[in-house]
């Protein structure tokens, strides 16, 4: 607001303009409101377009475009099984991700015979199909709808031209936009047969002092639903109102790069060869589901347009060969391959672009106002680039060649790139790791005053903290490492969103006895705790209080519980399968094996969390394929997995060692367990780390099997250390009464809390969300 | 470091909260004042003391005191237990969004003991 005030510019929030009076000059509001004008810009935007449809006002249809829209659609779902988009378009697809997300069986329903028609061809919509059927998002094409017929109150059924039926407990449309033209055409402003408002290149309509920009504007027959040609429709005007009247709109590049239902889907420029003598060279790859096209001029030395699916990383690239017209290497078909084994990447760094190379398109910016922007304030880091040049601040999808402008300026600079810490210290945290280990250093105070700078904060002083532990195990609340602790290590329990902790105890392997069960099962009752069983085998008590933490663990400590550091970056849980023991597939057991090393490795610090399970087949019920380090037992022995990863972006695990014996399994753990800790960066998976290690696996294999490093007793010992030094962090916690002053919501009061408002459901309490609070009557 | 300023009884009424001990060097601890809980932090080698909101508007919890403190650019600063906006610990203003910032409060140490400023009248 501050800028618009500051400018002396009017703005009327919550009003809309009814009318314009072209003879008076004067435009009118709902609210009353008569402004007089010399001149006008149109910025209405778009509506989403329903198409007539029988029935296409029936309970629980959506249209997709506003804040309000998707918190409507949200609220519904919630009482929804499944939900079907009208329309497999750019932003058909982004509302079906939403609808899965939702939780709901997601259907596409376009009309076309592919999705994204507008965008892609025929060979790339397959592609996109099937890698969204995989996702499990059923897509339909070549389907009109004729009816929608509501069947009870919540139940829809959809009608096709075809005969074929589908129901539905909910419907969207996303089947296109329609100018909001309205108060252009009653003052007899010209618009286009099928809506828009006509502007010329000054972005002028039919009436010279009135102008429209964005979606509600028709340029040359066309409706450019985007956010860049809008922004420098926007520049045109304010240049034109400036008097420099050379600014104009001449059209505007549709490129697009998205990420759609996680899947990669550019196309730019000439997508579809449109140009005469255009040539086209594509790449499809059904198993990874990889598509490719190049369109080359007739000669092939330059790139026309393309489109990129399930992979398009290079589109940045790409895009700058096009915009730049840069002559194409002599094999344009290797821009197009991921980079052979040995040589790099084809295609070309960011140095090669020239100085007029636009780099964000969102906000217009080129590769020469970022270098001088770069060089005036000596930036070294993206943010301060992506503030003051705004490139990076749309889409966001310019920010890594944005980043390889700054690393190549700050090169140029003699600058050297490092991968320091924070603010407070110029090393990385494997380097601090060998400092502390070499230097004996035992404190933060200590490390920071000998190699750093500054109080310290949130991302060194936790990192040091996690260095100090795996290197001499203290324990983590002692007076020199508490005020080090993020609030989870600190109260050894998870802080949740109401400021309440979670409790989850270490159920090693998975393996509980009913006695056990029964004593959580108390617990949770006596301290009133939420119950729920965690994605990692085991169980949480959720909604304990500060003041609660001591007393839930005294209890959970005498029934022969101990902590879980399901707070800790450290090791969370060994999953297991229940293997020979009892199922009769098992050739191990699987079962006892994890609790072995559960029991071995708990309580270990690490640069992120730790995650294993052990399976007893083939069959992989305890998904050890998918965490940091992952056991399946064989005929013979036992196969390790590392490196593999769940969560956000997952990653099957290598095969490290086959048919390996426990003593070996162990001896290759600890040794790939202490080389992880030593050598990765703050907060890096196993998967991660693995992925920037150079020489990959067969390195790996070198280092911990055949210790071509000779460090691996090294390793091994460092790790007996850990293992040696273990205590249970609660223990030591409720045996000292000095430690329990902190376990309490004030310093100066007995009171708990106040702020914690619990309400019920499913015969359980959670927290209260902030309009329940209001309902209750209590808020802040 | 004790700082013995003149208790000025007319213009501010300032709250005894707790010896300087029962805060750990480097955290926060938090204090419930006439029905306001204040986050009071005890922070680096000097012995300072400062007192904001324990409020976080960002997650809507009772929580900054729970805070990791440090220091950006030489600003005493806490970063939220939830989402890790950082905030002045002077100001109150949040470095991460110029646009939000929590009440701040007067917080001194005298003879080894912490007392914070208090806004309202009828408070003490
Ligand atoms: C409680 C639990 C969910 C549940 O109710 O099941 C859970 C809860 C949280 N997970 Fe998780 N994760 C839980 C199992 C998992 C699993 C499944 C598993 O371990 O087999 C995964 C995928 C496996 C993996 O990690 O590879 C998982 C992947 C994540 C991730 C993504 C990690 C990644 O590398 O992509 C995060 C975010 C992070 O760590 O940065 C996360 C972060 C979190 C945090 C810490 C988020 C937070 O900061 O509050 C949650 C802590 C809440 C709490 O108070 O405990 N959680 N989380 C599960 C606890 C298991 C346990 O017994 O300790
Ligand atoms: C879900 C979704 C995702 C999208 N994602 C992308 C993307 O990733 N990249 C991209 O480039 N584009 C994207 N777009 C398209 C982009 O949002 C639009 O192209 C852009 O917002 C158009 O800007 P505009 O100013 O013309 O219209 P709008 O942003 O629609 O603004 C028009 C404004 O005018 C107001 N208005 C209308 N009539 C009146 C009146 N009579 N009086 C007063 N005010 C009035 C409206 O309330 C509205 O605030 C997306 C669109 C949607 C719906
Ligand atoms: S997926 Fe994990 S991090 Fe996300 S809400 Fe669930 S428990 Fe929390
Ligand atoms: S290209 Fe979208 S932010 Fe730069």
């Amino acid at each position: 607001m501050g800028l618009y005030q500051e400018n002396g510019i009017k703005i009327h929030i919550g009003d809309r303009v009814v009318a314009i009076n072209r003879e008076e000059k004067t435009v009118t509001s709902a609210n009353g409101l008569i402004v007089n004008y010399d001149k006008i810009v149109l910025a209405t935007g778009s509506y989403p377009f329903v198409p007539p449809i029988k029935g296409n006002d029936t309970q629980g249809t959506f249209v997709y475009r506003t804040i309000e829209d998707l918190e409507a659609m949200s609220s519904y779902a919630k009482n929804c099984q499944t939900g079907v988009v009208i329309g497999g378009g750019l932003l058909g697809l982004e509302c079906a991700n939403a609808l899965k997300n939702m939780g709901l069986q997601t259907h596409i329903v376009e009309f076309a015979q592919r999705l994204m028609p507008v965008q892609i061809d025929d060979a790339g919509g397959n592609i996109l199909r099937n890698k969204i059927a995989e996702l499990g998002v059923s897509v339909h094409t070549s389907k009109s709808t004729t009816e929608i017929v509501s069947i009870d109150s919540k139940v829809t059924k959809m009608i096709f031209a075809d005969g074929s039926e589908l129901e539905t407990d909910m419907i969207v449309f996303s089947a296109g936009i329609r100018p909001r033209d309205q108060i252009a055409k009653d003052c007899g402003i010209e618009v286009g047969d099928r809506g828009g408002i006509i502007i010329n290149e000054q972005c002028q309509t039919s009436d010279p002092d009135i102008y429209a920009i964005g979606e509600c504007a028709l340029y040359q027959s066309r409706i450019y639903g985007l956010v860049a040609p809008g922004y420098t429709m926007a520049s045109v005007v304010a240049d034109i109102f400036n008097n420099i009247t050379t600014s104009t709109f001449t059209g505007a590049d549709m490129s697009t790069k998205l990420k759609l239902l996680g899947v990669d889907v550019a196309s730019f420029r000439d997508a579809f060869a449109k140009t005469s003598g255009a040539k086209e060279i594509a790449i499809t790859d059904a198993v990874q589901g990889v598509y490719k096209k190049l369109v080359l001029n007739e000669d092939g030395s330059r790139l026309l347009g393309g489109i990129l699916i399930g992979d398009a990383s290079a589109y940045g690239t790409l895009l700058q060969f096009v915009q730049n017209n840069i002559a194409l290497p002599p094999h344009p078909e290797d821009l197009l391959l991921p980079p052979r084994e040995g040589k790099p990447n084809v295609g070309m760094g960011v140095e090669s672009l020239p100085d007029t190379a636009q780099i964000c398109s969102c906000n217009n910016v080129s590769k020469g106002q970022i270098c001088t922007a770069i060089q005036e304030n000596n930036f070294t880091d993206v943010a301060s680039v992506k503030k003051c040049t705004q490139a990076g601040t749309g889409c966001g999808g310019c920010v890594p060649l944005v980043t390889d402008l700054l690393k190549s300026e700050m090169k140029k600079a003699g600058l050297e790139v490092k991968n320091n810490l924070c603010e407070h210290f110029d090393y990385s945290r494997q380097e601090l790791y060998h400092l502390v280990r070499t230097h004996k250093i035992l404190t933060f105070e200590e490390l920071i005053q000998k190699y750093g700078k500054g109080q310290g904060c949130e991302i060194s002083k936790p990192a040091v903290a996690s260095i100090l532990a795996t290197t001499w195990n203290e324990y983590i609340l002692e007076k020199p490492h508490i005020s080090l602790q993020d609030t989870n290590d600190a109260y050894l329990a998870n802080i949740q969103r109401d400021g309440t902790y979670s409790v989850i105890p270490r159920v090693p392997g998975g393996e509980l006895t009913p006695d056990k069960l029964i004593v959580l099962g108390e617990v949770a009752k006596e301290f009133g705790l939420y119950t729920k069983i965690t994605g990692g085998q085991r169980i949480d008590l959720l909604g304990a209080r500060v003041d609660q933490l001591p007393h839930i663990w005294q209890r959970l400590i005498d029934a022969g519980f101990e902590s879980g550091h399901a707070y800790g970056k450290a090791l969370r849980t060994i999953k297991s399968c229940v293997g020979s023991t009892w199922c009769r597939f098992g050739v191990q057991d699987s079962t006892s094996l994890a609790i072995e090393l559960e029991l071995r490795y708990r309580g270990l610090r690490s640069p992120h969390k730790l995650k294993s399970a052990v399976s007893g087949c083939t069959r992989e019920c305890a998904e050890a394929q998918s965490k940091d380090f992952g056991i399946i037992a064989t005929e013979k022995g036992w196969n390790l997995y590392v490196c593999g990863n769940g969560g956000m972006k997952p990653q099957h695990a290598v095969l490290l060692a086959e048919d390996i014996d426990k003593e070996t399994l162990i001896k290759y753990l600890d040794r790939f367990l202490m080389f992880y800790i030593r050598t990765a960066n703050r907060l890096e998976r196993t998967a991660t780390w693995f992925n920037k290690l150079e020489g990959g696996i067969d390195y790996l294999k070198q280092v911990v099997i055949h210790d071509s490093l000779g460090i691996g007793e090294e390793l091994e010992q460092e790790m007996a250390h850990l293992i040696n030094t273990y205590e249970c962090e609660w223990k030591a916690t409720i045996e000292d009464p000095e430690k329990l002053k902190r376990f309490r919501h004030f310093v100066n009061s007995d009171q708990s809390d106040p702020s914690i408002i619990n309400v019920q459901e499913r015969g359980q309490k959670r927290p209260a969300y902030e309009h329940e609070k209001y309902l209750v009557g209590v808020s802040k | 470091m004790v700082q013995a300023l003149p208790i000025q009884q007319n213009i501010t009424n300032w709250v005894d909260i707790c010896p300087l001990p029962a805060i750990t060097p480097n955290t926060g601890v938090c204090a419930l004042i006439a029905d306001e809980q204040v986050a009071i932090f005890r922070v680096g080698s000097t012995e300072d003391v400062f007192a904001i909101s324990n409020y976080d508007p960002f997650s809507k919890a009772f929580v900054l005191s729970r805070g990791i403190v440090g220091d950006r650019n030489g600003i005493a600063k806490v970063a939220s237990p939830i989402y890790k906006q950082n905030f002045n610990l002077v100001t109150g203003q949040c470095l991460d969004d110029e646009t939000v910032s929590i009440p701040n409060f007067r917080a001194r140490i005298v003879e080894d003991r912490v007392q914070v400023a208090c806004r309202g009248s009828n408070a003490g």
